[in-house]
Parts: C-alpha cells; structure tokens; sequence
C-alpha cells in the first residue's frame, strides 16, 4: 500500500512540479494509473463530462470541482447569489438585510474589441494608495462544499497599477489604469521586476491602521472574509460535491474609499507564474501548503478521508469556515480579524470580549 | 559614486593634514567637516560643469504649468538622469570618518581606547551595557514592550489592552511629555500617527498648509539641480522597495519642497556642520553674492529618500507628511550624515556599536577583523538611513518608536550589534568580507525588540 504518489499535470509550471517532485511523487501519463492529478479547468470538463465516462477511483484526487463554473464564471455566481438570497429572506434571516456587500460585479469595456463582460457597477471611487488603485488577490482553499470547509491564505497581496488613477472617462480607454491583473501590468513601461508591483496584505494592513485606525480595517477584512464565506454558501448547495476534488481559487476583491471591498471575480485557476522572486516563494509555498491540506502526509489518497487535517498542516492556510464545527457546538468558528501585529488575520485566539460582533455565519 | 580616486586621497590627506595640531573637538569637527563640504559642492560643481546644467535656473512657463499639473505623478516622468550620480553615498562618508583623528592622545581617559581595534579612531565617551540599561530601563524583561507582548500566543490582556487605552488617554490630553514617556514601550499602529505629531509638536495649522503650498510654488518656479539627484535617488532605492515604491510620489513632493526649505538652515545652529555656500556665476569668492545651496543647506546622498518612505505609511496628506519629515529631519536625522562628538552624531554611534562588539563578543569581533570584515563597513549603512530600507516596515516603526521616545539614536548602533550577536554563529564561520555581508544582507524578519531586549538585559556581561 505504501506506493509513492503519481501524478500528472497538463499545468507545466515549476512551482507545482517542484512540489510534486520534493514529496518524492512519481510523474505519469494520464493514461496511466494516477492518484493525483493538477488539471486545467479545460480538462476538468473532460474528466467528468457525461460522454467520456470517466470514472475516478478512491485513490484518485483532481484539483478542480465539476461544475466550479456556478462560482468562477460572473453569471452564474450571481444567479447563486440572488437565490442564496432570497432563500435568506425567506427564512427571515437578518443577513438578507445586509447591503449588496460584494454582489456587484466589476465592469469594464474594452475599446479594442468591444467584447463586454458582464455587468453592472463600476466602482469609481476605488481606495487609492500612494494614488494608485489596486486589487486584491487572496487564495481560498475549499476541501468540501457539504459541510462547507475552507481556509484562507494568509499571504494574499495587492497588486497596483502602474499608472495613477484618474476617474475620467478619457482614462477609461487606458487599460493599464483600470486592469490591475498583473499579466497586464507586465507590458506597462514602469513594471518593475522586484517587487512586481505588489504588496503584502500585512503591509495593506499597516498602512490602514495606521491612517485609518484599527477598528475600520478590522471591520474590512472581516467583510472580506465574510463577503468570500458567502460566496461559498452561495454555490454550495449547486456544486458537484465530488469527494475526489478539491480546488483553490484566486478571488479578487477591490476596496472602494469608504473601506468597503467588493468582489471582482473568483479565479478556478489562479495563475501560477511567478513575477518577482517573491512571487515564486509566495507561489511555492502556496502549492505546498495546499497540498499538505488535500493530499494528507503525501501519501496515496483516500477520497472517503474526512478531510479534517491536523492544524499542523495548515501551514499559511488559516480555517474559514468550517460548517461542521459551525454547526456542532453552536460557536461561531469562522475567521476574525484580531488586534495585534499587522500580519493579516488569525484565527486562535478568541476575540469576543467587548467587541461588537459583526454577523453570525451560520 | 566619486570619479577620481585621487582626488578622494588627496582630500581626505588635506584634512588629515588640517587636523594635525589643533586642540578642539569643534575644531576638529569645523575642519573636518569643512573639508567634507569642500568635497562634496565639488562634485556638485563637476557634475554641474560636465552636464552644463546650472546649479538653478528659473522654469518658463510652460514648464511650470506642466509641472503644477504632474504634481501628484512626478514618478511617471522618466527624465535621462543616466549621467547624475549620488553626490556620495553612505562608504564615501565612512571613509571620511575612518581617518578622523584625534591629536590629543594623551587625553587620559584615552587610555583604554589604545585598546580600541575598530576603524573609528576618535576616543569620544560612549555608554556601556550596564549605562545603556539604565538609559533604556523600559525595555527591560520586566516592562511591556509592543514588539514583543502584543505577539499572537500573549493574551492582550496581560498588557496591549491597557497599554492602547493609556495611549488613547494620552492622546486625549495632548501631554507631549507623557506621549514620549509612554511610546517607550512601543505604540500601537492605530495611534502611533497622532503620536508622533504630538511628540514632534506638530499641529496642522493652516499656516502650516500654506507654507507648505509656499514650498511647491518654489518648485514648479524654479529647478534646482538637487531635483535631478533627489529624482535619482527615489528610483534607485524607494521605488526598488517592496514596502515604499508605492509611495513614490510623495517622495518627490516632499523632497523638492524639502531642498527650498529654508527654515531647515536654522538646524544648523545646533549642528556643527555649515551649509555648503555657492557663489552666483561670476562672482566667486565675493561673500555678498555667496547663497546657500541648495536653499536648505542639505545635499542629499544616496538613499536620503529612504528617511522619508516609512512615513508613508503614517501619513497621507502632503502637508502634515512633510511637516513630521523635517521636525524629524532637523531632531535626528541630520545627526546620521554631518560630523560632531554629539552622543547622537555618527561618529558616537559607530564608536558605540564596535566597542559594544569589541566588548561584548570579542570572539566575533576580532575573528571578523582577521578575515578583513570590520564589522563597521557593514553596520555603517544601516545606522546611517537608521535601519530604513532593511527592516520590514512595522518593525522599522517600532524602532523610530524608542529614537522618539528615548530622543537619541543610540539605539540605532545598539541594534546594529545585536543584529550582529543574534547572526553571531553563521558569522563565525565566514572567512570573507563578501561572506560576511551575505549573511547580513537580510534583515527583513528581523524582529528588533526581542532582539535589543536579549542583548541588553538577557546577555552575561
């Protein structure tokens, strides 16, 4: 039974094979016998289409959700959204009342090929740093969809354009001043291959709570993390649950001058090239701790496992949301912002004297 | 960073020679640094000559209007400056201070300073361990400390609930001595602005704002060569930087007026050191045509930037920005780069850090001198920008937390030699200078307050 790991990637990037290499795993074809392997979201639907009939053994993990599309594709994670809604008004809960926090997409008409993604409000009054606009780029990891279990990068970063921000509608043709993605960074002429443009989520932290004060920028990571949680719930009841999968996305949030963040998208397939050195780290280690949590001791996996890994896995991974735990002893177990360092959020200890909660999750 | 190495030998013998006879420290220090400034407007002089550029010219029109309106993404300009050079950077000024000397040997108490192995070689008095202790009695085992008792596994009760609530009521009352007092121990990030402003004692006056408006019109009007070399400066370090490149403009917003600013020359009073004169064309030597350049007295060297870029993070309005750079400017910086035997100055603090080595871990210290480390050519870098640019930013913070709180930057050379006792077994092992700064070259997960908190209270002296 104490076979190494095979695995397959159509993905060639050397931070995943890099990992797969140092836990000692065996590279196959995918006509082979394989236990693990990291596919493009293109060959996922191959995988599980009805027509090719592919049946995946218990010994076999994908990084992708059949139908992850309900949640990475604008139209579909909207519709989830009105109808987590209204489900929620209808059980008369008070987080329907709650604001249209992270529901409004992000919009943006290219003039070169007048393709237009979809919908609705365009945020003009994005928080700006140094004058510049930036997103946010933060992974979630999702083991399972029923009961809902997901954990939270710690080392998420912002990525800032290179160009200063203006909301004149002149600009609106510039797409290094309104597309904040990297990829499209690179080719401005003031990219720069050190720190590629980005900032740590820490140091986001710092510079809010140190011009803006603790409890705002407490209260935003929290409506991140609850924004994020949500999205999950949202699709959850929708999404293939397939114990063979796992998947960690890419969301991209932005924050509007009132500390309000909005979600732009959510990316099934977060890319992994690296920039900057950083980047490479940042990317490497974000691999390895991903798959410390789904392949557990690198050994061949069990799909029936419980997916409960040991805290000592977690590695920059912190607990979401974990539905079980949620629900089992009525405590709330999701992510909170605490005081302290400006390293990002942990969870541990427990922050509940004298704060005012912000919401239950349940 | 100096075109002719001859002309670097031939300078620094001339002040050797200048030094050589006289009694006083002031007049050690006049002389020395007189012919440092020498030095220094010389190569602005070059520069200037080889360029044909002016050392200031009055801007037409047009370009002042383009200027007023790229005020606030001076970063996007790109101006050829491939031919500027930093007027010197940090080792050029070491050098300097490596052949300061002392003519009165037989000073008594300069006895144990024959001892005296390191590269400075003026026997200014510095603390000991057991003074530094006394000095900084409140980073003590015994005392809260941000840095260290607000980490993850402490309970915020035991100490960082209480210690924000004094703040917040320190605040509330405006005491700046209490303020200074209090941030001893550290500041919490949410206050530390306020903080900062109360114990600088600035106040956003609305005359403050206009003088401030004052300076950027004396921008846009007229270009200063310096602008060339501050332009230089923020693209080679801060917009490098993982945590200031996205400040980048408001580095040029504050430098530009910082260099018109001529309430900074009043510093000069309390500093030993002059403005460096120049003369308007054609009229060298005639003291009624002679002009301080540029108009507040400083030059900047390479990396001056880096004093204001933690700021940053502090402030966001240019004005307020600006006024806690110069108070801090004009309190301590301006110590790190002029020469004097003030317990601050520079020449103090490299005195300090490599009898501390040589004291605490001679071991280390006389195995890095063999292998033609001294310790100072590493450590000197750090203590001149006051460790910005090789801490991460929160921690940098904390540390200009005690230069406030304590109002001295001896702090600066006693972290440099717990940088190098907490590296001390890697450093050990080294048998180069190249080595050596490897090991030290990454400072970034550094925590400073553990560290100084081990060096001076937990280390068997």
């Amino acid at each position: 039974m104490a076979g190494k790991v095979k695995w397959v990637t159509d993905i060639e990037k050397s931070v995943l094979i890099n990992n797969f290499e140092k836990r000692g795993w065996v590279q196959v074809t995918e006509n082979e016998d394989w236990n693990f392997y990291w596919m493009s979201v293109q060959t996922i639907r191959n995988v599980f289409s009805v027509e090719t009939g592919y049946r995946l053994s218990d010994d076999q993990i994908v990084n992708h959700f059949p139908n992850h599309y309900e949640l990475t594709r604008k139209d579909l994670m909207v519709k989830n959204i009105k109808r987590y809604r209204k489900e929620l008004e209808k059980e008369g809960s008070p987080l329907a009342e709650k604001d249209e926090n992270g529901k409004y997409l992000y919009l943006f008409v290219s003039q070169s090929n007048k393709e237009a993604y979809v919908i609705s409000l365009y945020i003009n009054n994005p928080l700006l740093i140094g004058g510049r606009k930036f997103d946010l780029r933060l992974y979630v990891l999702v083991s399972t969809y029923r009961p809902l279990r997901c954990y939270m990068y710690k080392l998420g970063f912002c990525r800032f354009c290179t160009v200063k921000y203006t909301p004149s509608t002149s600009e609106l043709d510039n797409m290094f001043v309104h597309l904040t993605n990297v990829a499209i960074q690179k080719h401005g002429d003031d990219y720069n291959h050190i720190h590629g443009g980005k900032w740590t989520v820490s140091n986001l932290r710092l510079y809010l709570e140190s011009t803006r004060g603790k409890e705002v920028t407490s209260k935003l990571f929290d409506e991140i993390h609850w924004i994020i949680v949500q999205s999950l719930k949202a699709v959850a009841p929708v999404m293939n649950n397939d114990k063979h999968c796992f998947e960690c996305y890419g969301y991209d949030i932005i924050i509007d001058d009132k500390l309000k963040p909005w979600l732009i998208e959510v990316n099934a397939s977060p890319s992994l090239t690296s920039s900057t050195a950083n980047d490479r780290i940042l990317k490497y280690n974000l691999i390895n701790d991903t798959l410390n949590i789904a392949v557990p001791n690198g050994e061949i996996p069990d799909c029936k496992w419980n997916k409960s890994p040991p805290k000592e896995v977690l590695g920059n991974y912190e607990i979401l949301y974990d539905e079980e735990l949620a629900q089992g002893d009525g405590a709330d177990r999701e992510l909170r912002s605490r005081q302290g360092q400006s390293q990002g959020p942990r969870a541990g200890r427990s922050r509940d004297s004298g704060r005012a909660v912000l919401t239950t999750w349940k | 960073m100096l075109q002719e190495e001859s002309d670097l030998s031939l300078i620094i013998a001339q002040i050797v020679q200048k030094l050589k006879g006289s009694n006083l420290y002031s007049q050690l220090e006049r002389q020395a640094w007189g012919s440092w400034e020498k030095r220094i407007l010389k190569s602005l002089n070059s520069m200037c000559t080889e360029l044909s550029i002016p050392l200031a010219r009055k801007r037409p029109v047009g370009e002042q209007k383009e200027l007023l309106n790229k005020w606030n993404e001076m970063g996007t300009d790109e101006p050829d400056l491939s031919l500027f050079r930093p007027v010197y950077a940090p080792k050029d000024f070491l050098e300097v201070l490596i052949n300061l000397r002392n003519p009165n040997y037989e000073n008594g108490d300069s006895l144990s300073f024959r001892t005296h192995l390191g590269l400075i070689q003026v026997p200014l008095k510095v603390k000991d361990i057991p003074e530094l202790k006394e000095c900084f009695v409140e980073l003590g085992l015994n005392t809260g400390q941000l840095g260290i008792d607000d980490s993850t596994q402490v309970p915020p009760e035991l100490f960082e609930n209480e210690h924000v609530r004094i703040g917040q009521k320190v605040l509330a009352e405006q005491d700046s001595a209490a303020a200074q007092q209090y941030i001893r121990q550290g500041s919490p990030t949410a206050l530390r602005a306020e903080l900062w402003a109360l114990i600088l004692n600035i106040s956003s006056e609305p005359e403050d704002v206009l003088y401030y408006e004052q300076l950027k019109t004396n921008v846009i009007q007229h270009d200063l060569l310096v602008d060339s070399l501050i332009y230089k400066d923020v693209k080679l370090t801060a917009s490098n930087d993982d945590y200031y490149f996205v400040f980048e403009d408001y580095l040029y917003q504050v430098l530009l007026c910082f260099s018109r600013d001529t309430s900074v020359l009043s510093h000069f009073a309390y500093n030993s050191a002059s403005p460096p004169k120049s003369y308007i064309r054609g009229k060298l030597g005639l003291e009624e045509y002679a002009v301080f350049y540029p108009p507040n007295g400083v030059i900047p060297f390479h990396g001056f930037s880096m004093y204001v870029a933690p700021l940053c993070f502090l402030y966001h309005e240019p004005s307020k920005l600006y006024q806690i750079f110069r108070e801090m400017y004009v309190r301590f910086f301006f110590r790190l780069h002029s020469i004097s035997s003030h317990p601050s100055g520079i020449v103090s603090l490299c005195l300090l850090f490599e009898t501390l080595l040589q004291t605490y871990l001679p071991q280390l210290f006389y195995h890095l001198r063999e292998i033609g480390a001294q310790p100072l050519r590493i450590s000197f870098k750090w203590m001149v920008r006051a460790f910005s640019g090789y801490l991460a930013t929160d921690q940098l913070l904390l540390l200009w937390d005690r230069i406030l709180g304590y109002n001295s930057l001896e702090i600066l050379a006693v972290l440099a030699a717990a940088v190098f006792a907490f590296r001390a077994v890697n450093l050990m092992e080294v048998t180069s200078l190249a080595a050596a700064e490897a090991v030290l070259a990454d400072l970034s997960t550094l925590k400073v307050m553990p560290l100084l908190q081990i060096f001076l209270f937990a280390t068997v002296t």
